[in-house]
């Protein structure tokens, strides 16, 4: 079966800023797919050449396998959720709703019974004659959704949809696009900077940053395998070490640093320019006597208690900030501000990869 | 009035609120009231004024009947009196160009709100308002002069082949409908482009990715959200058309009678200043009619004009 989507080599540029780089990525039928990176690093203009509003100005974009080249944003089978949702204000909702079907002249009865049905599958019962502006920022929510799936679309793209939504609402807004899309089977593809929302939701995650995509994997491999530093720093927290590698073998590398040689995991090749050592703040333990590998003795600072986890800083002894996160399992006592201890952490979860930030700038 | 009091002082308050009351019962409502009542009133010698012939009486808007001529409805012979027949084709002519403003002005909007980069809008908007900075009669006589029967316009229709003789442009209401849409359709044009640029741009793009066709997008989602700009300047084009003395004058011919032209030969030539007072409200009152029915049609607030 051909793919979903794919993108072949696409590039695009305005005036002289390129805003997309290459990318090439395909998307299987099905498949919760996110793009994942901060703002102004091209996501939203893949989306918006997938939908047709903007044209590649390089590379071949297939829908469904058929070059997408030429057409138009009311020709493409893919149905695009705004940011703001965009719902038309002066209709009601289930004229919002089909307004899909009125486009291809589906007649009224029908409309009316397939936008009920919609609305039926969004838990949206009874608001088919409310104006939109009477319904909450969630229920707008389910609008957008509900009116995007009226024209059986093979792929809905969903720009940043639950950015103006509370915490709250947001977390079950993920639960329940994630349940949607599974009920139906359409393709997704999500853009956001909500590291969160994209590693909770998707079957696979493509982190960009500069209008190049950095890495594509489901959302375990890219936290726990990231492939460079870039995606290693904006997919969660990091305590970095710089120094350079000293050994190699199978997989695994000394890295030498002003604190002391660690083990660590390592890909690359010994001459690999800008070469960092990272390691998440819950894989380090922090103990009182020094373990026998990859430990640093440090100096322990502020600690922030967050409920279920603690943060803890620390100093090493060249002054570099270091953090630890403690699960909170109600018996851990929390270090006191000043103790010496040591920071130590397992070789496996400790990873030596190129900081593609510095590259960049 | 606290508000006010607080905000501004005592001096402040007092002269903005001196200077509404001198403007709105001086300026607007006296003169109107004194109109108003000499428009009941009979035309009489000084001498009689105040007598026993000076009492009220619909006498004056009666005048508006009598002295029947020929009109022809699409082919039906009807005897209208002459200064009614007048009143309507006025009317009549008015709405024609109030349409055809509209159908010029809404895809100029449209560019400039929606298509045009906002770089080149300034741009743009002085090559607008620079026909504004000259004077209406200019403006009306550089029409007179293009249409003339030996003007440019025969000269290059002709020179293009496209016509064998000269067309007398200069008859009937043609003149006078092309002087009006060019005098005020930039009175639609702003209204218009002012309420579809507070359209969100994704709203559009939302209706096309749904699928629909570029004129369904303007039929039932720029159109709907663009309309008390068009009620705006559906109304301001009507009235200013309806009450333009000078555009029918200029640019008319004989078989062209505007209301206004009317009114003006009873005040002014036949001095009878009550009669005219009482056809110029017949006037207003009509246009006001006019446009609250269609207001009403078309489904528009009056709340939504004065946004």
């Amino acid at each position: 079966m051909s793919a979903a989507i794919e993108l072949d080599n696409v590039c695009c540029d305005f005036d002289k800023f390129r805003a997309v780089d290459h990318v090439t990525v395909s998307i299987q039928p099905g498949e919760f797919f996110s793009f994942l990176g901060p703002s102004g690093c091209g996501k939203t203009t893949i989306l918006r050449m997938i939908s047709g509003f903007t044209e590649p100005t390089e590379g071949i974009i297939r829908i469904g396998g058929k070059d997408m080249k030429g057409q138009r944003a009311n020709q493409r089978p893919t149905a695009l959720i705004f940011q703001n949702l965009a719902l038309f204000p002066l209709m009601t909702i289930w004229e919002n709703i089909a307004f899909g079907l009125e486009v291809r002249g589906v007649d009224k009865a029908k409309r009316r019974a397939r936008a009920e049905e919609l609305l039926a599958l969004v838990d949206l019962h009874g608001a088919a004659d409310k104006m939109v502006s009477q319904l909450s920022g969630g229920q707008k929510q389910r609008v957008a959704i509900a009116r995007a799936l009226a024209v059986e679309p093979s792929v809905m793209l969903l720009d940043e949809p639950l950015s103006a939504l509370d915490l709250k609402l947001r977390q079950h807004m993920r639960a329940e696009l994630r349940a949607i899309q599974k009920r139906t089977g359409v393709t997704f593809i999500y853009i956001t900077h909500d590291q969160g929302e994209a590693l909770a939701m998707s079957d696979r995650v493509g982190v960009m940053s500069q209008g190049k995509l950095q890495q594509v994997a489901n959302p375990r491999d890219i936290y726990n395998r990231p492939a460079n530093g870039f995606v290693a720093s904006f997919v969660g927290e990091n305590n970095i070490f710089t120094g350079k590698v000293k050994n190699t073998s199978a997989g695994m590398a000394g890295f030498e640093t002003p604190v002391g040689t660690f083990e660590a995991r390592f890909a690359g090749k010994k001459s690999d320019p800008d070469l960092k050592l990272y390691v998440r703040p819950e894989h380090t333990v922090l103990s009182a006597k020094a373990k026998t590998q990859n430990s640093v003795p440090v100096t322990i600072g502020d600690v922030a208690f967050e409920g279920s986890f603690m943060v803890v800083s620390a100093s090493s002894e060249n002054g570099t900030l270091l953090t630890a996160e403690l699960r909170n399992d109600g018996l851990a006592t929390v270090p006191a501000r000043g103790t010496k201890m040591h920071m130590s952490f397992d070789a496996a979860n400790a990873a030596i990869l190129p900081d593609t930030s510095l590259a960049g700038a | 009035m606290q508000h006010l009091l607080r905000r501004y002082g005592t001096t402040l308050t007092w002269v903005c609120i001196g200077l509404t009351f001198f403007w709105l019962v001086i300026l607007v409502l006296l003169p109107n009231f004194t109109m108003l009542e000499s428009s009941f009133r009979p035309y009489l010698a000084k001498v009689d004024e105040g007598g026993p012939l000076d009492f009220y009486s619909m006498g004056n808007y009666m005048k508006v009947l009598g002295n029947n001529v020929d009109f022809t409805v699409f082919g039906y012979v009807f005897q209208v009196p002459v200064r009614l027949k007048v009143f309507f084709l006025t009317i009549v002519y008015s709405a024609l160009v109030t349409v055809i403003t509209f159908v010029m002005a809404y895809p100029l909007a449209y560019y400039l709100a929606k298509i045009v980069s906002p770089k080149s809008l300034p741009t743009l908007f002085l090559l607008l308002f620079v026909p504004l900075w000259v004077s209406e009669i200019l403006r009306s006589f550089a029409w007179w002069i293009i249409l003339a029967f030996k003007g440019p316009l025969n000269a290059l229709l002709m020179s293009l082949g496209i016509i064998d003789t000269e067309i007398r442009w200069i008859a009937g209401f043609s003149p006078v409908v092309i002087g009006l849409v060019y005098t005020y359709v930039l009175f639609m044009v702003f209204p218009l482009y002012n309420s579809m640029q507070s359209l969100d741009t994704n709203q559009i793009e939302a209706a096309e990715d749904l699928g629909s066709p570029w004129w369904r997008t303007h039929w039932r989602v720029i159109l709907p959200h663009a309309k008390p700009g068009i009620a705006s300047g559906a109304v301001m084009v009507f009235m200013l058309s309806a009450g333009s003395l000078l555009v029918p004058s200029l640019l008319g011919s004989t078989t062209s009678g505007w209301f206004t032209q009317t009114i003006q030969g009873i005040m002014l030539d036949s001095q009878d200043w009550n009669a005219g007072a009482a056809f110029a409200f017949m006037l207003l009152l009509a246009c006001t009619l006019f446009v609250s029915l269609m207001m009403r049609v078309f489904g528009v607030k009056l709340s939504d004009i004065a946004k």
